[in-house]
């Protein structure tokens, strides 16, 4: 008897771990369902959707302009000691172009905004859920899924593609503060080569990878939140604490994973 | 049966786990009524009420609205049904991100049937009768517990719903402010004739505006019946119950509450019957008490009683006995004196407060007090007496809110 628990409890235990990721994995799937559906649901929420524009958007484009100055800047420096090695330092411009619209861009931006709009957005709809103000919201006759994460959802579609195409900017002028200014390529060069190497099909990738992401950060960042009393034995403060990390961990996790899925399917 | 229930729950069972809370309730609400459920604490009051407006699904049993199960009705009238409630949470549930304002007029934008200017409308007239001044711009978290409660309340009653769920609308909340919210509820019941449904504590104090009174003990309904009939209960469970939550004195007089005026008044009749000794009874009525809320504001209008209550205290001999009788009403007992010196008394008891007169905050208000006597006859039951004092001769004193 001993012999089979010892084998049944693991299998269980798989077993049980499988179910409740299928379980999850479906509830997160009708969430985002719903979600979108709200964002079109009439009468349309302009007023909030503009307001979260403000917050997961306009509020962002400081810090991603200084996270993209910096890669743009160090994608520039390694990329001109590796690039004179093989006498082609020409074509800096293009590998920082490149490199940041297809690559950096996309999965920087979103990781950072889900550091400064995700984690707040999660403890946002946590608290509301703790302090039963979501549970008011159903009282009113209010669907909270429309009224909380459809704008959200909506904001993020629309501000992460702006937010990459902003960090891809500021980070080719960064690779030019350094290959150029500093270390002295022409500016007519750096600038051509980037005009020559990059096509349409690689923004088109970096800003589907934008898309992507922000349902991916919006969906997480909502759900976490609002499944706060749901989460075992963890209640109150301690359950908003905890949903805010697992928001901020899966969404940089599924960012990382989503990015190398999708790359393969574009590439 | 006075009218076809419009709630009705039907061997609602609900678990938490292993925890049983609800255990078969069987409760009807009827049309135009309060309702108070009271119990211990933590014997599923609460969940109850989520029961009702479908914030929690019971693991088995019904619960019917107007008829018709919450669980089976479709999507539309689902919402039209939703639309009729309105719930107000124990611990108010504002939306801490919203001003005050934004907070009452949410159910009404989000509704979109009114244009802006009626609902900026709406909104005033609602904070103006909470007595709820200047604080429109301001958040939850800088006004206090009393006032959050109030917004709360506000907020339910915005959209003029037919059945208003209150989960202890006035726990925390100081003996004025406490009556005062007692008193808007059922004001605003008179006026507009909602369904209300009240869980408190407030024994007897909301005894005072409800119509029925129904006890929750370890997960179903030990008892339901009004007001009055509770007191007379036999169940030792409810007995214990009401007089181990009864204080000894109401909170907002200072005099004693109805159930134990009314036990005085048991033991004055054993007296007489014992000694043929006689004894009055005075029943002052504060006639115009929702004027003074309405002009005063709810608050000020419970201080001025509480004032005056305080008063008549000090003028009354040690041996008299006062007690609340119901909202506005105070009824005294005057031992060994006949119809004849309690009306001396009555005198002497207005000209000593006339002189004094009765402080509050406010000016330009009098209390309009009706005070009726009669005197006890052998086992005539106290609201033969009570009828009396309020039908027959009475006089009429208006006390200066100073």
């Amino acid at each position: 008897m001993a012999k089979i628990a010892f084998i049944k409890t693991p299998l269980s235990a798989l077993g049980g771990f499988t179910l409740s990721l299928i379980h999850d994995l479906g509830k997160i799937a009708i969430f985002f369902c719903k979600g979108c559906l709200h964002i079109f649901s009439f009468p349309l929420q302009l007023s909030k959707i503009i307001q979260q524009l403000h917050f997961i958007g306009a509020k962002s484009v400081f810090v991603i302009s200084l996270t993209g100055v910096s890669t743009g800047m160090v994608l520039g420096l390694q990329g001109y000691y590796t690039l004179v090695k093989f006498g082609s330092e020409g074509l800096l411009g293009a590998a920082v172009a490149l490199t940041l619209i297809r690559e950096m861009g996309p999965v920087l931006t979103a990781i950072m905004v889900t550091a400064r709009a995700g984690s707040a957005i999660a403890a946002e709809i946590g608290i509301m859920r703790i302090s039963e103000q979501i549970d008011a919201l159903e009282t009113m006759d209010i669907n909270p899924i429309r009224f909380l994460v459809g704008p959200r959802l909506a904001a993020s579609l629309i501000s992460f593609p702006l937010l990459t195409a902003i960090f891809d900017m500021v980070g080719i002028f960064g690779g030019y503060l350094t290959g150029s200014v500093l270390l002295g390529i022409n500016p007519g060069v750096y600038f051509t080569r980037i005009e020559t190497s990059v096509e349409m099909i690689d923004i088109t990738g970096g800003f589907i990878k934008s898309l992507v992401f922000a349902a991916i950060v919006a969906t997480i960042c909502c759900f976490q939140g609002y499944y706060t009393h749901k989460r075992s034995q963890r209640f109150g403060a301690k359950g908003v604490s905890l949903s805010t990390t697992s928001a901020v961990v899966i969404s940089c996790v599924l960012i990382l994973v989503s990015d190398y899925v999708l790359t393969s399917f574009l590439l | 049966m006075p009218n076809q229930p419009i709630i009705q729950c039907k061997h609602v069972a609900k678990a938490f786990g292993d925890n049983r809370i609800l255990n078969g309730v069987d409760l009807s609400i009827h049309k135009g009524e309060i309702t108070t459920i009271i119990g211990k604490s933590g014997c599923g009051k609460s969940v109850l009420l989520k029961h009702v407006i479908g914030l929690l699904k019971p693991d088995s049993g019904t619960i019917l609205i107007e008829g018709h199960p919450l669980s089976k009705m479709k999507r539309a009238m689902r919402k039209a049904v939703k639309r009729k409630f309105s719930y107000m949470f124990q611990g108010t549930a504002l939306f801490d991100s919203m001003t005050v304002f934004e907070n009452i007029a949410l159910p009404l934008v989000e509704r979109r049937s009114l244009p802006k200017a009626e609902i900026q409308k709406e909104v005033e007239e609602k904070l103006r009768q909470m007595d709820l001044h200047d604080v429109n711009d301001k958040y939850p978290s800088q006004i206090s517990g009393g006032m959050k409660k109030r917004v709360a309340l506000a907020r339910a009653l915005v959209t003029q719903p037919e059945i208003v769920l209150f989960d202890e609308p006035t726990t925390g909340l100081d003996p004025i402010r406490k009556n005062a919210v007692h008193s808007m509820i059922s004001d605003y019941q008179k006026r507009f004739g909602f369904t209300g449904v009240v869980v408190s504590h407030e024994i007897p104090d909301v005894f005072y505006i409800s119509q029925r009174v129904a006890m929750l003990n370890e997960g179903q309904i030990l008892f339901e019946g009004t007001p009055e009939e509770i007191h007379r209960e036999s169940n030792p469970l409810v007995k214990w119950f009401i007089q181990g939550q009864e204080s000894r004195h109401d909170d907002l007089t200072g005099m004693a509450p109805q159930s134990q005026g009314e036990k005085r008044f048991n033991e004055e009749m054993a007296r007489m019957r014992r000694y043929e000794n006689v004894f009055s009874l005075i029943l002052l009525t504060v006639e115009n008490i929702e004027e003074i809320n309405e002009k005063a504001g709810y608050e000020a209008g419970h201080a001025a009683l509480k004032n005056f209550a305080d008063q008549m205290r000090r003028h009354l001999r040690i041996t008299d006995i006062c007690s609340r009788y119901g909202m506005n009403k105070i009824m005294v007992i005057l031992p060994l004196t006949d119809k004849n010196q309690a009306r001396t008394v009555r005198g002497k008891l207005a000209a000593e407060m006339e002189v004094e007169g009765v402080s509050a905050t406010t000016s330009d208000l009098s209390f309009s007090v009706r005070v009726g006597i009669a005197e006890a006859k052998k086992d005539s039951p106290i609201e033969e007496l009570i009828a009396t004092a309020e039908s027959g001769e009475s006089v009429s004193y208006r006390f200066r809110i100073q």
